[in-house]
């Protein structure tokens, strides 16, 4: 083994010298930002006040579904056909990481090798850390980014867990779940969860025994669901590795994509903004606490009494915030 | 000890060999060391290579050849990195590279080239150690 003394350290670039470029449309502009509002708590709130007016161009669509279902391979042929279409595309392709050793394999870009050298395709790979829901918590994040480097189309693809991911509804304007034929999924397609949060749901490798029946059954349920009525989403077959359904796929996205026009894109979105809001406060709040239950004397006090299994935690609370718990704070009145 | 972010890599395989074992086991072997790795797939370009270190913004990129092509491969990805910006990536090699090609690689800007019986626990820690977060 040969070395040479080489320690690298990253270029230091200024927060609003990189918006700049991004807007502009710097493809490494976008990819150092998306790693400074990953690593850094500082950073989105840094960069987001300098690009929120370039916001909402672009159209998010979210591809969950189990793992195997090949959303990878399935997002590289609709990312093809959106090219095809003249249309800039953001991938983000989410992949789990390790609970152990805190690492992770970042695997689902390999499928997306016939768009390495397509200056249209920005794709970037997360790893969860730590986050449950499906998506890393950068991800919002990344999506705003994209936006104002200025891709018209972003796809986001989970985890692929299967059931638990609601993380992807909040997150992206439309959600195509993903499902196989394969494996009892007529079964697990009609758990709850997966079932409810899809615009539109994709049998993939139609070319398997099993894939029309599946495509009927999923269209059941979807039309017992009494949230739908006549309306339900659509059901479509493709197949990722050849292509076959996919402009149909991209059809309906973009079909989707006008029909939300106005109204009901902005109710989604506004709604979105709201829980982002609560979330960020939330988190804001839980940063407060860590710092008063190593700071302030009453606090460490009442929980010190508290682990000790002297006192309950409601009475301990009440002892910290006698007035409430946001009068301890300075408030204006509405 | 302050919990640092974790160091992202990209395991690539340039030019025309077919095999990505070696590869595959310093890939699972780095994330096993808890960093977040990406592996590029057989037969890449330097372009192809470049490019996807540039959207990953990878700290790091091993190199993993082994039909020889290195002189000509290596110098190519290091001249791109530095058209697009990416020169402050650490690159690193492993795989058939002969000894005596070594110092030429180094002095093109390959930081470390790995030989055989090199354990991953000992890449990760040259990495560590010239990476800085």
């Amino acid at each position: 083994m040969a070395k040479s003394d080489s320690i690298v350290r990253r270029k230091r670039l200024g927060v609003e010298e990189l918006a700049g470029q991004l807007a502009g449309g710097s493809e490494i502009a976008l990819a150092r930002l998306i790693t400074l509002v990953e690593n850094d708590p500082d950073g989105m709130p840094r960069v987001l006040p300098l690009i929120q007016q370039h916001l909402g161009k672009a159209f998010c669509v979210g591809f969950t579904g189990p793992p195997g279902a090949g959303k990878s391979s399935l997002v590289s042929r609709v990312t093809k056909v959106m090219r095809e279409r003249g249309k800039k595309v953001g991938i983000i392709a989410v992949d789990p990481t390790s609970p152990f050793s805190g690492g992770a394999f970042l695997g689902d870009r390999i499928r997306m090798q016939e768009h390495y050298l397509d200056p249209g395709v920005f794709i970037r790979s997360m790893a969860t850390r730590g986050s449950l829901g499906g998506l890393a918590r950068a991800t919002k994040d990344g999506i705003k980014l994209m936006d104002v480097y200025g891709c018209d189309y972003i796809l986001v693809e989970t985890v692929g867990v299967g059931q638990t991911e609601l993380d992807i509804m909040q997150t992206t304007d439309i959600t195509a779940v993903v499902l196989v034929p394969e494996g009892g999924d007529s079964v697990q397609a009609m758990k709850a969860g997966l079932m409810e949060i899809g615009d539109v749901f994709v049998i993939n490798k139609s070319d398997r025994p099993g894939a029309e029946s599946l495509a009927v059954q999923v269209q059941a349920v979807l039309m017992m669901n009494p949230r739908y009525g006549s309306g339900a989403p659509p059901v479509l077959l493709t197949q990722g590795v050849s292509g076959d359904g996919v402009a149909e796929l991209v059809d309906v996205i973009q079909a989707q994509q006008l029909n939300l026009n106005s109204s009901e894109l902005e109710a989604r979105r506004r709604e979105k903004r709201k829980q982002e809001f609560e979330e960020i406060f939330k988190w804001a709040a839980a940063q407060e606490w860590k710092k008063l239950a190593g700071s302030d004397g009453t606090v460490k006090k009442q929980l010190d009494e508290v682990v000790k299994g002297l006192k309950d935690p409601y009475t301990a609370l009440k002892e910290i915030f006698p007035d409430g718990f946001i009068k301890r704070y300075e408030r204006t009145p509405s | 000890m302050e919990q640092k972010r974790p160091i992202k890599v990209l395991v690539a395989k340039p030019g025309l060999d077919g095999h990505d074992r070696g590869a595959n086991v310093v890939a699972m072997g780095l994330r096993d060391e808890g960093m977040e790795v990406i592996y590029s797939g057989l037969r890449q370009t330097p372009e192809k290579i470049v490019n996807t270190a540039v959207q990953e913004d990878v700290d790091v990129i091993g190199l993993s050849i082994l039909s020889g092509a290195h002189n000509r491969l290596f110098p190519e990805i290091i001249k791109l990195l530095k058209e697009k910006g990416k020169e402050d990536t650490l690159v690193v090699a492993g795989g058939h590279i002969l000894e005596k090609d070594i110092p030429f690689l180094q002095e093109v800007g390959i930081s470390a080239v790995f030989g055989h019986g090199v354990s991953v626990k000992s890449i990760a820690e040259y990495i560590r150690n010239n990476v800085a977060l």
